[in-house]
């Protein structure tokens, strides 16, 4: 048997919403006729050019994009192989890639009427920029975070609150990102009729997947761009974290079909791989549907989800958007992980050499740069997205490092 | 026949609706489970409803979540639930048996091996909360191969022109969830079902069930009234939290009351 690959690997989803067997909408009834009707109002604002300029007007003037590519020089040779290129996605305005979904989606809201934003986040960025185009747009805001999550990020809860949202902690379930979701998706049922959902990952019932990723796209497009125009040919290698996949299927996608880029998705693995406290739902879970859609989950036999471990807030989610299954399933992407202490050293490693203190997230790609750019030539270029910044986590690394602030 | 037919056209005879309580498996322990769906059907369950704990109850309320916790905590599994159903079976052969719960463990489980096993051990329907119509081919072939009924949710969102597509391929009855909003939370109001009800009796011949906010005899009574179940869920599960098993059993047959008065009066 032969398997025809399409000549694209950009087209999906299909008409179901699906990535191969991964995707779909599996939500209650009470919500399809919900996530048809954004589908629609999706569809159409992609098809209206004053959606596009819309967009472009306020990432352009108030996001500050296109965001650098950076010839990190010293950490290079610090690495003693490849040349290697930070997209700077935590440039942006609120300091991370979450801003470009969110002001994609709040324009959406505002098209369909709609009158109420709520919105789930983990690290905080997510609501964080939620919050922000509210205040922007002069919507009410209500982010769900968990409890855990609300004391391990401080300043981003202040952050929200300074921005007028209103945060509901959650303590369901281990009271983090995942119960975030849940207690959304239970307002989302409740005020259907004036609330639109800003979710903040590419992941959740079709369109979320393919519409967050359409937003993240910028970042990739913008990247390819701007290689050309430094090096005059595209990355051997591009590189970021996985969460639930929003930063990596932005810089990923518009690199799919250039069979040249190896393309490597870092997830969280925690402890390590082999501890069960970990986030790395490619490398050990297996597929089943949560959140609305069909994917890569962190289970135990009988189906019930696990919780996920990462010194990254924004990392720890026992799922993964599906359009990653799909392209770890195909091969397209590698997916491979890094440990918190190997995160934390890379975190340390950026700020001494480049001055630029990264958010703990792309910490993780940033790690496994270390482990591959020294094994590559001096000619050859790895591409990473440095996709927030690490104001928000100095707290927390100061204590994994002994520190009393 | 199936089970769920045969009490629905009894009870059509009868001229009154059905009382469907709920039971949370394992919560907060298997035996405590097993005394409540005999008991339960001792004192006017015409239909159980049985809740297969789950990590993450989308749809449902603190007081479901809680409860489906419990159960984890005290071992729940898919396997587990189905023991119940088949220690249960030992006894009694008639009332039947409806499984709500989320997709995940089923997948988990294997949708084969689920239907052809919850069938074979006394399970009669299956209500699957985040399997929409879109996606139930996933699980319809082999329900309908095992004779399990699919139970199919209709929201106030659902809209005339949804409404047969939702009822494509489902049987048994029709959950009708009656507010829009997670279980235990809200309640319709009469006005709300005499406005609703008929919307859904226009597109289907299958018995009409209402859940999501039932609560009292009353309020038992009223949905009684205009459709031919009532299910309590929330309102049980407190009381086992607050009281005990003799209490539920006091709730279920006062609910029952209510459910049996009603249609009297309204004939």
């Amino acid at each position: 048997m032969t398997t025809v690959l399409p000549n694209t690997l950009r087209n999906g989803p299909d008409g179901r919403g699906r990535f191969g067997e991964f995707g779909g909408r599996f939500v209650a009834e009470t919500l399809m006729p919900l996530i048809l009707e954004l589908e629609a109002a999706y569809e159409a604002a992609k098809a209206d050019p004053s959606f596009q300029a819309e967009l472009d007007y306020y990432l352009k003037h108030y996001v500050g994009r296109p965001s650098a590519l950076w010839h990190a020089e010293r950490l290079s040779k610090e690495l003693g192989g490849a040349k290697i290129y930070f997209k700077r996605d935590e440039l942006n305005h609120t300091g991370a890639h979450k801003i470009n979904n969110c002001l994609g989606q709040i324009l959406l809201a505002k098209r369909m009427g709609k009158t109420r934003i709520i919105a789930e986040t983990g690290a905080g960025q997510h609501g964080v920029a939620t919050a922000t185009v509210c205040a922007l747009f002069g919507l009410p805001c209500t982010v769900y975070m968990g409890a855990v999550d609300v004391e391990r990020q401080k300043p981003n809860v202040f952050r929200m609150k300074l921005l007028g949202a209103e945060v509901v902690p959650v303590s369901s379930g281990a009271g983090t990102l995942k119960d975030a979701m849940n207690d959304a998706m239970r307002d989302w049922v409740a005020n259907v009729q004036d609330t639109f959902y800003i979710i903040g990952t590419a992941a959740g019932p079709h369109p979320y997947p393919a519409m967050v990723r359409d937003f993240q796209c910028v970042i990739g497009e913008e990247a390819k761009a701007q290689m050309l125009e430094a090096e005059g040919r595209l990355p051997d290698v591009a590189v970021a974290a996985i969460g639930g996949g929003s930063n990596a299927i932005g810089l990923f996608h518009p690199f799919l079909d250039d069979t040249s880029v190896r393309l490597i998705g870092v997830e969280a693995a925690g402890h390590g791989l082999d501890s069960n406290e970990h986030a790395a739902s490619l490398s050990r879970g297996r597929p089943g549907v949560l959140h609305g859609n069909r994917t890569y989950l962190l289970q135990d036999d009988d189906g019930q989800i696990l919780e996920a471990h990462s010194i990254s807030a924004g990392l720890d989610y026992p799922g993964i958007g599906p359009e990653h299954s799909w392209l770890h399933d195909i091969g397209r992407v590698e997916y491979v992980a890094a440990t918190d202490k190997e995160a934390l050293a890379a975190f340390q490693l950026c700020t001494r050499t480049e001055g630029i203190i990264p958010a703990l997230e792309p910490s993780h790609a940033l790690a496994h740069v270390t482990k591959i750019a020294p094994k590559m030539g001096k000619d050859e270029i790895i591409l990473m997205n440095l996709c927030g910044r690490g104001d928000k986590d100095i707290f927390s690394v100061a204590k994994h490092l002994g520190v009393e602030l | 026949m199936s089970r769920i037919a045969g009490v629905f056209a009894a009870l059509k005879a009868q001229g009154r609706a059905a009382l469907i309580p709920f039971v949370e498996a394992y919560d907060p322990n298997r035996e405590t489970s097993l005394t409540l769906l005999s008991g339960m059907a001792e004192n006017g369950a015409d239909i159980i409803e049985i809740g297969m704990p789950f990590t993450d109850p989308m749809a449902d309320g603190p007081t479901i979540q809680a409860a489906g916790r419990r159960g984890l905590l005290a071992g729940a599994s898919l396997h587990g639930v189905l023991g119940l159903v088949e220690e249960f079976r030992r006894t009694n052969n008639h009332t039947p048996l409806v499984l709500m719960g989320y997709l995940n463990p089923i997948l988990s489980y294997g949708v084969e091996a689920f239907c052809a096993d919850a069938a074979r051990l006394g399970v009669d329907g299956l209500i699957v909360v985040d399997l929409p119509t879109e996606e139930a081919d996933l699980l319809l072939p082999d329900a309908g191969k095992n004779g399990l009924d699919v139970i199919r949710l209709v929201a106030p969102t659902t809209s005339d022109t949804r409404l047969p597509l939702v009822l494509e391929g489902s049987s048994g009855f029709v959950y009708y969830v009656s507010i829009t909003g997670i279980t235990g939370t809200r309640t319709a109001s009469a006005a709300d079902l005499a406005r609703d009800i008929p919307r859904i009796r226009a597109a289907t011949d299958l018995p009409i069930a209402v859940g999501f906010g039932v609560r009292t005899p009353e309020q038992a009574a009223v949905v009684a009234q205009h459709a031919d179940a009532a299910i309590v869920a929330s309102a049980l599960i407190e009381t086992l939290q607050r009281e005990n098993v003799d209490a539920v059993l006091r709730d279920v047959k006062a609910l029952s009351e209510g459910v049996r008065g009603a249609r009297q009066k309204a004939a």
